[in-house]
């Protein structure tokens, strides 16, 4: 038998070892946020079909009939949608996984567990959300007979970097959330201009035109690469993806993701106290 | 495998308390009130050196942290099979004690060295969601407790069966009373099958029935079984019923270890310095405004038969004793005091004024005593406020003093946390029957 010494700065030796451990309540919290979610809420599945149409019907009239932006050849509501889809998977992790420690902190004060789980499983429910979304794009592009490639396999690749996209801020946010409770009000506000920053409505294609030397400001926004990756995926190549944006996109994430989890490992044994 | 599961060496806690003006402290912070403090910071240097920041910097002062040491040097070993008791009053550091050997939190000194799978139950239910059913929760509760998906399938009928909700099974918990939503969360606990189970304070909810029930399982569960259990309770009958060992712990440190009978006398004031919360200093004790004319001085408290107490039992009558100081002669010179419920309620109130005429005191040091029988009160935290009244105004008052502990060792009150209410005053209940045809035909016989 194993014997486990706990000792000041010392008491997660065998951290990612316990992480795997107990991936089973992983599982199961996910799970109870999303039944939860989908008990409560009266339109339920219907709410994950609303929102991404809604903003699409909207986007589709601000930015493609308004201001007539290009849209490569393809039709405009396809081509906000494909953006959407991880935009809204994005936006709700972050939401969900920033908050995740703070909701959930009657489990911190009494349970040991990693607990990286919190925030992980929050995202889950997003997931759900997306693949029904997902189900709604597929439906749409039948209607526009508009016949997917062989470009899609790269979806889940995508879908994983949108997932680690969220997860560096999301750790790092419900980290600070837990000490400073103002975060709570940042991500509501990050996530509105988020919008208007990344390739939701509009092409990268743009920037690349007429900002030349802006590009890599733009890109260090890691949603660009998520979303430009969308877009080459579901809609044959188009939507202009540019190499050295996409590979300094995935680096940004990869960066956030590393100072979320050094900070939340940081932090963790702290958060019993405080929370 | 050691016979010893659960080592504990110079053990210690520190938390740092940051006191606001309100007197209460708050754990987390504003981004805000960091950012407006190290902007201010300069300012504060530049006021105090002219000589205008003497009220500025006592209050930085009372704004500032302070280091707590809510477990200090505690030392003890565990044997493999043994129920250990931890008693103490609230705020001794038992929770600080069962959070650090549960992992939660980590110790700031010393070391724990663990055996085997350690479960912990801090709080019956941890995680329940109301909006899910019983089953549903089964398998929530379980896993968050530990448990594999597999183990809780096997136990499923099991834990039902010891729950006795099978009717409502599918029923979201929200729907459930108090009593089966405990029932069903200590099942899902004592099913858990740990080498080692550190449980606390979890027997103070429950009817009287379930509660013997569930004694009856954590005896088993380490007298049969050879598991280690280690206990917090407030309940001395079980304790006594469930513990060979028990550890008293006092303001973060351990007074007493080992027979259960001395300690917990001990703990209920008949040994050990029970004078030290018996007593309160007035005069540096934090008051909303400065005292004029009088102050209070000190309050003491006794149970009645002389004795300083820091406890108090329910079927004593507490005395409560204040020095204070007439500085100036006072006229129509009045006391009252206020029972506050620990959570804010105002229980209530008396003065001198309400039996007595209201005298005129000459300058000097005076004693007032009043008594107050216990037997109304639920074993929670109250507090008490006491002002001095000079003709019609108050000249000194002070809140928040904590009152002695209330503790009993009547096994058979009724459970405390199903009662509603601040005070609990015992009604004398009777049934009467309804006349039957064969009592009317007795009755007419006769």
């Amino acid at each position: 038998m194993s014997r486990l010494i706990i000792e000041s700065g010392h008491t997660e030796r065998q951290y990612w070892h316990d992480l795997w451990r107990y991936r089973e309540l992983f599982y199961v919290l996910a799970w109870r946020d999303v039944s939860v979610k989908y008990k409560q809420t009266a339109v339920g599945v219907l709410w994950a079909i609303i929102q991404p149409l809604l903003t699409t019907l909207i986007f589709t009239f601000i930015f493609g009939r308004l201001a007539q932006m290009p849209s490569d050849g393809v039709p405009y509501p396809l081509w906000v949608f494909a953006a959407t889809l991880p935009w809204q998977f994005f936006a709700a992790s972050l939401a969900a996984a920033s908050q995740s420690l703070v909701t959930n902190s009657n489990l911190i004060s009494k349970v040991y567990f990693p607990r990286m789980i919190v925030p992980a499983s929050a995202v889950v429910t997003s997931m759900v959300d997306f693949l029904i979304s997902f189900g709604l794009f597929l439906l749409m592009m039948a209607w526009y007979h508009y016949v997917p490639t062989w470009r899609l396999i790269a979806v889940p690749f995508l879908m994983l970097l949108a997932f680690l996209s969220a997860l560096g801020p999301g750790l790092l946010i419900t980290a600070l959330n837990v000490k400073y409770r103002d975060f709570r009000y940042i991500i509501p506000f990050m996530i509105q201009l988020g919008v208007y920053i990344s390739p939701v409505g509009w092409a990268s294609t743009m920037i690349h035109d007429k900002f030349p030397g802006w590009t890599w400001l733009y890109s260090l926004n890691p949603m660009v690469g998520v979303i430009d990756g969308f877009r080459w995926a579901l809609l044959d190549g188009k939507g202009g993806i540019s190499l050295p944006s996409f590979v300094q996109s995935l680096a940004v994430t990869v960066f956030l993701v590393l100072l979320g989890v050094w900070y939340f490992r940081k932090t963790e044994r702290t958060f019993a106290d405080i929370i | 495998m050691s016979d010893i599961p659960i080592s504990v060496k110079n053990l210690g806690k520190k938390y740092l308390l940051r006191h606001t003006s309100g007197g209460g402290h708050k754990k987390y912070t504003a981004l805000r009130d960091v950012l407006t403090e190290a902007a201010l910071a300069p300012f504060r240097g530049l006021r105090r050196r002219f000589g205008k920041g003497a009220e500025d910097s006592a209050r930085a002062g009372s704004n500032s942290r302070e280091e707590f040491w809510a477990l200090k040097d505690v030392s003890f070993d565990i044997k493999r099979g043994e129920s250990v008791g931890i008693i103490g009053r609230n705020g001794a550091g038992k929770s600080t004690l069962l959070k650090l050997l549960s992992r939660i939190t980590e110790p700031t000194t010393g070391r724990i060295e663990l055996e085997g799978k350690v479960a912990s139950l801090l709080e019956v239910g941890t995680g329940f969601h109301p909006e899910l059913t019983g089953r549903e929760n089964i398998y929530l509760n379980g896993a968050i407790l530990g448990m594999k998906r597999t183990e809780i399938k096997a136990k499923f009928d099991e834990i039902v069966a010891f729950a006795e909700v099978e009717k409502f099974l599918d029923t979201p918990v929200k729907h459930y009373s108090s009593g089966m939503y405990v029932r069903l969360a200590f099942a899902v606990a004592a099913h858990l099958e740990p080498d080692v189970l550190i449980v606390d304070e979890v027997l103070a909810v429950g009817d009287s029935e379930f509660q013997k029930k569930c004694l009856g399982k954590m005896q088993s569960v380490s007298e049969k079984e050879g598991r280690t259990v280690l206990f917090v309770s407030h309940n001395m009958q079980a304790i006594r019923q469930m513990c060979r060992r028990v550890i008293f712990l006092k303001q973060g440190k351990m007074v007493y270890e080992g027979d259960p009978h001395a300690a917990i006398s001990a703990y209920l004031g008949k040994g050990v310095d029970a004078e030290s919360h018996a007593s309160i200093d007035l005069i540096d004790y934090p008051r909303t405004r400065p005292p004029e004319g009088a102050f209070l001085k000190r309050v003491r408290f006794a149970d009645g038969r002389g004795q300083p107490a820091s406890c108090v039992r329910l079927s004593d009558v507490l005395e409560v004793e204040m020095d204070f100081l007439a500085k100036k002669p006072l006229r129509h010179f009045n006391l009252s005091m206020a029972v506050i419920h620990g959570e804010g309620l105002r229980v209530f109130s008396e003065a001198y004024s309400d039996q007595h005429d209201l005298p005129d005191l000459t300058l000097g040091e005076y004693t007032l005593r009043f008594h107050v029988p216990m037997r109304f009160f639920k074993m929670e935290s109250y507090f008490l406020s006491l002002t001095l009244v000079d003709n019609g105004t108050c000249i000194d008052s002070v809140e928040g003093l904590l009152m002695p502990e209330i503790v009993d060792e009547n096994p058979n009150l009724p459970m405390e946390s199903q009662r509603w209410g601040v005070l609990r005053v015992p009604v004398a209940w009777d049934l009467i029957k309804p006349v039957t045809n064969q009592t009317i035909n007795e009755g007419t016989h006769r």
